[in-house]
């Protein structure tokens, strides 16, 4: 009889790129039914136009790559990024908003880099902060949250804002009916009181912060902490980037609120306000522009959790989640670089 | 293929400035967020360059090696005040667009580049034929990166063109859609860096293009004994 001789590794993994993306995806799920609980259906519309524009923009450019379409449409991975980027943008905005967005993040980001398992930084994320510094007085108009029995923005509400090309001076102020319907997320209402010489046990009164984190932020959050615990439990991903992110900053804001309390908010409400769970579990754990090794994306993680914690505090910006994870992104080589796991064998150090 | 075509394919195309040598990055980046500011920079630029080359041509044989360098950066310095006064003087407008970009193109490395690549080892009308190539060529690529970043940033060309051209210019600006949320990547530094990386993309294509259409030579492979001893 032959023996079959195999180099290693010896246990295989038949989780395929298609299969962990697809899990990614699902794994949204809860958070993305919190947000159209709580903030109105315009999500919807803005996946479907994100989805669309993702698979368009990728087929076009696989033709001109001379790289096989099918194939590489099926990986699911312009589905997460498109995903990604439609729960990140406000759920009214206008639809050029999102596509600008998308085709800056599938074609410039991620297939100018040489596609999939190329790209230096997250592509949702570049998208993000493209769409932020080009239009900011879009991006930074929430709707207002409610509960569905009293929600405002209907289907029908959602598909007229979306697609009429007269809501671009609707959501500038001009009209008030949709005044009640949109407003700054807590964050930015935070900062702009903080800014004012309003303390933040002030600002906390008001209505935007009823709940534990300002009310359909917490909820919204605490969705997208499930599935991210989910993706632990079916090996998506690692624990450490997520970890890392949330001890980091978790220990910065309760260091800042414990020094000042009259203009640091707690931790709770940087850990469940913004975008925190979705960049822990879903943005920042991208396999591509992650470091890869276990202490290299502790490192990772807690920088993203220390920079997220200074620009939210410090700089212009109302969430800074997507620059941290940029930044970050950056510097990934570098820490694999210097953190090197021991190799079987060696001491290590050497 | 002359001398002379050959500096000017050099300077416009196959060496310029903007998109082959990346010299001057700054001001590229800085100052085309409309094509007024570009053309403005570009001819200056090409004033002083000319300017320039002549001087260190007519000079070079007379300043010793050691310090060229230092001569070199005097008589920019001297064509860049000039030039200052003058925008100054005939288009306060632009000289206040511009700004510091102004004086600073004394520290422009495709000035100094080529006095000291070319000016200082060609003959008079030579030098002055190259910086005049050479500048047309940088302020191409300004005009270029300039029209580009102002019509998707604000919909519009030669905005403030009466900054440059005085007043009668006003009526050359052209709206060509009206934007009520400006493209303000497109006016921002990261935009510029991402148009030039594009402009320099577009630039290999077309080459690489040229480069597939003529036909090709058989190469001649030469077998040669060998004819030394293999030690």
């Amino acid at each position: 009889m032959a023996f079959k001789i195999a180099s290693s590794p010896h246990v295989g993994n038949t989780l395929q790129t298609a299969k962990v993306m697809q899990r990614v995806a699902l794994c949204l799920l809860p958070g993305i039914a919190a947000q159209l609980y709580f903030f109105g259906f315009g999500t919807l519309f803005q996946i479907a136009i994100a989805v669309i524009t993702a698979y368009a923009a990728e087929a076009v450019i696989l033709a001109m790559r001379n790289r096989p379409i099918k194939s590489t449409l099926a990986d699911n991975s312009a589905l997460v990024t498109a995903l990604l980027l439609a729960i990140a943008i406000p759920p009214l905005a206008p639809w050029w908003i999102i596509v600008i967005g998308t085709l800056f993040s599938i074609i410039i980001v991620k297939h100018l880099y040489g596609g999939l398992g190329n790209n230096l930084f997250n592509p949702a994320m570049a998208g993000y902060v493209l769409l932020l510094i080009s239009f900011p007085v879009q991006m930074t108009d929430w709707v207002s949250p409610m509960s569905a029995a009293q929600q405002s923005v209907t289907l029908s509400y959602a598909w007229q804002v979306v697609f009429d090309s007269a809501s671009d001076i609707l959501l500038a102020g001009h009209n008030l009916a949709i005044d009640g319907t949109t407003m700054a997320t807590p964050l930015d209402t935070l900062k702009t009181d903080l800014s004012m010489g309003i303390t933040t046990h002030e600002s906390l009164a008001k209505p935007i912060f009823s709940g534990m984190a300002g009310l359909g932020w917490f909820e919204v959050n605490f969705a997208f902490l499930i599935g991210g615990l989910i993706m632990l439990k079916l090996k998506v991903i690692r624990w450490q980037i997520s970890v890392g992110i949330l001890s980091a900053l978790f220990l910065c804001s309760s260091f800042g609120f414990l020094l000042n309390p009259d203009t640091h908010v707690s931790p709770i409400m940087h850990l469940f306000s913004g975008g925190t769970m979705l960049a822990a579990f879903f943005i920042a754990t991208d396999p591509v522009t992650a470091a890869t090794s276990a202490r290299g994306r502790i490192i990772f993680g807690a920088m993203i959790g220390v920079l997220i914690y200074v620009i939210r505090t410090f700089g212009g910006y109302p969430d800074a989640v997507a620059f941290a994870v940029l930044l970050a992104n950056m510097c990934a080589p570098f820490i694999d670089h210097y953190v090197r796991p021991r190799a079987y064998g060696h001491r290590s150090g050497s | 293929m002359s001398k002379y075509q050959d500096i000017a394919k050099q300077g416009l195309w196959s060496n310029n400035p903007g998109l082959v040598q990346l010299l001057g990055l700054c001001p590229l980046l800085a100052v085309t967020a409309t094509i007024t500011n570009a053309l403005g920079l570009g001819v200056a630029t090409l004033i002083v360059l000319v300017g320039s080359n002549i001087l260190v041509s007519l000079v070079r044989d007379f300043v010793p090696k050691e310090i060229r360098i230092p001569v070199f950066v005097m008589i920019i310095a001297a064509l860049v005040t000039c030039v200052q006064l003058l925008v100054n003087a005939y288009a306060y407008g632009l000289y206040l667009s511009l700004g510091i970009f102004l004086p600073l193109i004394v520290t422009n490395c495709v000035i100094i580049g080529r006095a000291e690549a070319f000016a200082s080892r060609n003959s008079l009308a030579h030098s002055a034929f190259d910086g005049l190539m050479m500048g047309l060529g940088f302020t191409a690529v300004l005009v270029v990166l300039g029209a580009t970043r102002e019509v998707l940033g604000q919909g519009t060309l030669f905005d403030g063109a009466d900054l440059l051209l005085g007043d009668w210019a006003k009526s050359l600006t052209i709206h060509l859609w009206q934007v009520d949320n400006a493209f303000l990547l497109a006016l921002l530094p990261p935009g510029a860096f991402i148009a030039m990386g594009l402009l320099i993309a577009l630039k290999n294509v077309i080459d690489l293009k040229m480069k597939q259409r003529q036909p090709q030579m058989p190469t001649q492979i030469v077998e040669r004994a060998r004819i030394t001893k293999v030690s």
